[in-house]
């Protein structure tokens, strides 16, 4: 280091010492800068923030049934199946591929946990392993296709919707669907089981506790290293909207049911899934390679090994979505994983924020698209609208979350933010 | 052939004469290195050596096969035939992550960054610290001192390369392969994007990395910046080795070893401006 630089460094701290970067130190300061991340095509979580108010005053106005606490904790239900399932989504996007068959793995698995769970009187946990197993395997199917015959992921997938479409009704028979008992836990655990007050409060004050903590530790480093750091009072300020946020959010729920332990299960996939992704040298592989795979190729990054992980993953989460489903539905039919569910799956994580061009997305845009969709799904259905009307709804608002990635992904290029 | 008469004509220097080989072992080198793509050979039987604290420049026109011999070296692409050794020791590089691991880094001509990730992702790329929980902070702080020891202009280490100018691009890449410790550093044209005194400070870069002991391999069409660090000039023409030469040799002789004749495009423009200035002059 020349001693130029060193003397530049010890006024301020190391990587604020080049004077053309404008930082963000103030209140004033940190929402200019957002506006311009806003206006460069950095969108974030913006879109779905306001999509939901918009959603939520219309549906509210038409129908004040739908923010009323129980009908939002129904919606939580319904959003953790196919949530999971959007989960796996975000997985394979970041690698700039695409599972069109989540749905169908998704109702192969229900069928399976029918079959062998009802059918066959296999223990429950015994079936639920072997369902997850099984769409693991069918990534790594998937996963030799594309690295060792260089088959296109959209068609490999698109074969895979229709034959495991075939394995599922082949399971299933002549009968064409299987109740699952009522009262056993899975069951309940799709339909009723809800946290405990107590427990719900006290989950939402550890989250903004374990997120203060951490920025606090990380600030104290910082500063030691001579970088930059929030000050504490920023952090104090952001620990406490997060907690009066969630606790709010878990009041509500209280009001009604309570908080759903299948939602908590999603939510904390989702905490998970953002760790490995963001903090962790496979995140970093997966968010390389669908950047740009030969570059990554070339920092010895095996490339193969990255995208088996992201398919395997992706089926995986989507054979537990399935899961899900039919605990939630008491039943594993032929109709399980058709429909809008592998459409649903993938909007709801365009939607959240991850693109469908790879490299770039989140864990928690699984989490916000499918509460957009979900809501769609909910206020329309309160409407008693016709399917025919709600397929064309759910169509366009998958259209437009389409367009704005498509723009935002050009204002990026333009802004120099790829 | 002309090019075939004219490279034997050329001094080749040996290594005995050579005043920084001498009798040490090469830290790179090859022998024999052809590669075949489809009917096009791309090399053909090329010898190479390298030693530790050397800079070598390989020089050559375009479509000569420097870029494909820097590929091979790094792993991307694997030779025909030919025998590479590394450390006195025979290897095969099948891969990228081989060639790193030996200590062979490359700064490839079109960088290969990820441009959705920021400065420090990318130094770190493949190598990061700390696999299950990625320390940020030494990283960034690693990032910051390779920065300066390039004396680079890179506003902000947090911001995605996307938003980087060419030259900052060019800095973040060669910082990179700078991370590893490595015991030999190909640059595949690494002045090209640069400006006037981020050219100097690559060429001072390189020659702290001599002093460092590292081998250099350095690809450049830029016959002043070849000069000016390397010890030693070694031509490919049409995937062939066509000649050594020291830093001094004269430009005439290197253009004639580079596109294999004394009567070339180079040469015609040289006579017809020297025909066009005389007049001037006599008046």
């Amino acid at each position: 280091m020349t001693g130029d630089t060193q003397r530049i460094s010890t006024a301020r701290p190391l990587d604020r010492s080049d004077e053309r970067v404008k930082h963000t130190d103030t209140l004033g300061n940190m929402f200019s800068a957002f506006v311009d991340r806003v206006r460069s095509g950095d969108l974030g979580s913006l879109p779905v923030v306001v999509g939901l108010i918009v959603i939520c005053t219309a549906f509210e106005s038409l129908n004040p049934v739908f923010l009323a606490p129980n009908n939002l904790v129904n919606l939580l239900f319904d959003c953790s199946t196919v949530g999971v399932i959007s989960l796996g989504i975000v997985c394979i996007l970041m690698v700039g591929e695409i599972d069109l068959s989540v749905g169908s793995v998704s109702g192969f698995s229900s069928a399976l946990i029918g079959v062998l769970w009802v059918g066959q009187d296999w223990p429950v946990a015994v079936a639920i392993v072997t369902a997850l197993v099984l769409g693991a395997a069918i990534g790594a199917l998937y996963a030799f296709l594309f690295n060792r015959l260089g088959m296109p992921s959209f068609v490999s997938t698109l074969a895979g919707l229709l034959a495991w479409l075939g394995l599922q009704l082949y399971l299933l028979g002549s009968s064409g669907s299987i109740n699952l008992p009522y009262g056993s836990p899975l069951v309940n655990f799709g339909q009723m089981l809800v946290m405990p007050p107590i427990v719900s409060y006290v989950l939402a004050a550890a989250a903004s506790l374990v997120v203060f903590v951490t920025g606090y530790r990380t600030a104290a480093r910082r500063r030691q290293a001579g970088l930059s750091a929030s000050s504490s009072g920023r952090m104090v300020l952001k620990a406490l909207l997060v907690t009066i946020v969630l606790e709010f959010i878990v009041y509500y729920l209280n009001l009604g049911r309570g908080v759903p332990w299948m939602f908590g299960l999603f939510v904390g996939l989702c905490v998970v899934m953002n760790y490995a992704l963001t903090r962790t040298k496979w995140g970093r592989s997966m968010s390389a390679v669908g950047g740009n795979r030969e570059a990554a190729r070339r920092a010895g990054i095996n490339v193969r090994r990255v995208y088996s992980t992201a398919f395997m993953l992706c089926s995986t989460l989507a054979a537990a979505g399935g899961i899900l489903a039919a605990a939630r539905l008491a039943s594993s039919s032929q109709q399980a994983g058709t429909g809008d569910v592998n459409l649903n799956a993938i909007a709801a994580a365009v939607i959240g924020g991850t693109s469908l061009f790879g490299g770039r997305g989140s864990a928690y845009s699984a989490l916000l698209g499918i509460i957009v969709i979900q809501s769609i799904a909910s206020g329309l259905t309160l409407l008693d609208l016709s399917s025919s009307l709600r397929y064309m709804i759910t169509g366009a608002v998958l259209a437009i979350a389409v367009i704005v990635d498509s723009l935002a992904r050009r204002s990026r290029l333009s802004h120099g933010r790829a | 052939m002309t090019d075939q008469s004219t490279g034997l004509e050329m001094t080749t220097i040996s290594d005995v004469d050579h005043p920084q080989g001498g009798l040490r072992k090469p830290v790179l080198s090859l022998r024999g290195i052809s590669k075949h793509f489809g009917a096009v050979s791309a090399l053909t039987d090329v010898d190479l050596d390298v030693h530790a604290g050397e800079v070598v420049a390989l020089v050559g026109d375009n479509g000569a096969g420097k870029s494909t011999l820097v590929k091979i070296l790094a792993g991307v692409h694997q030779p025909t035939s030919g025998t590479i050794a590394f450390d006195g020791e025979h290897v095969v590089l099948s891969d990228p992550a081989a060639a790193l691991g030996l200590g062979i880094a490359t700064v490839f001509q079109d960088l290969a960054l990820c441009e959705n990730l920021d400065v420090v992702a990318n130094i770190f790329l493949g190598r990061e610290l700390n696999p299950v929980r990625l320390d940020e902070v030494s990283m960034e702080l690693r990032a910051w001192t390779l920065l300066s020891e390039l004396s680079a202009r890179i506003p902000s280490v947090r911001e995605p390369v996307a938003s980087l100018s060419g030259g900052q691009r060019q800095t973040v890449a060669i910082a990179r392969s700078l991370l590893t410790e490595p015991k030999l550093i190909l640059l595949d044209e690494p002045t090209a994007a640069l400006g006037v005194a981020q050219t100097a400070e690559v060429l001072d870069l390189v020659e702290r990395v001599r002093a460092r002991g590292l081998g250099v391999i350095m690809i450049s069409h830029n016959m002043e910046d070849v000069r000016a660090v390397a010890d030693r000039i070694v031509v490919l023409r049409l995937g062939r080795n066509n000649g050594e030469f020291e830093p001094d040799a004269s430009n005439q002789d290197l253009v004639t070893a580079i596109t294999g004749a004394d009567e070339n495009s180079v040469s015609r423009r040289a006579s017809r401006r020297r025909a066009h200035q005389s007049p001037e002059q006599r008046r």
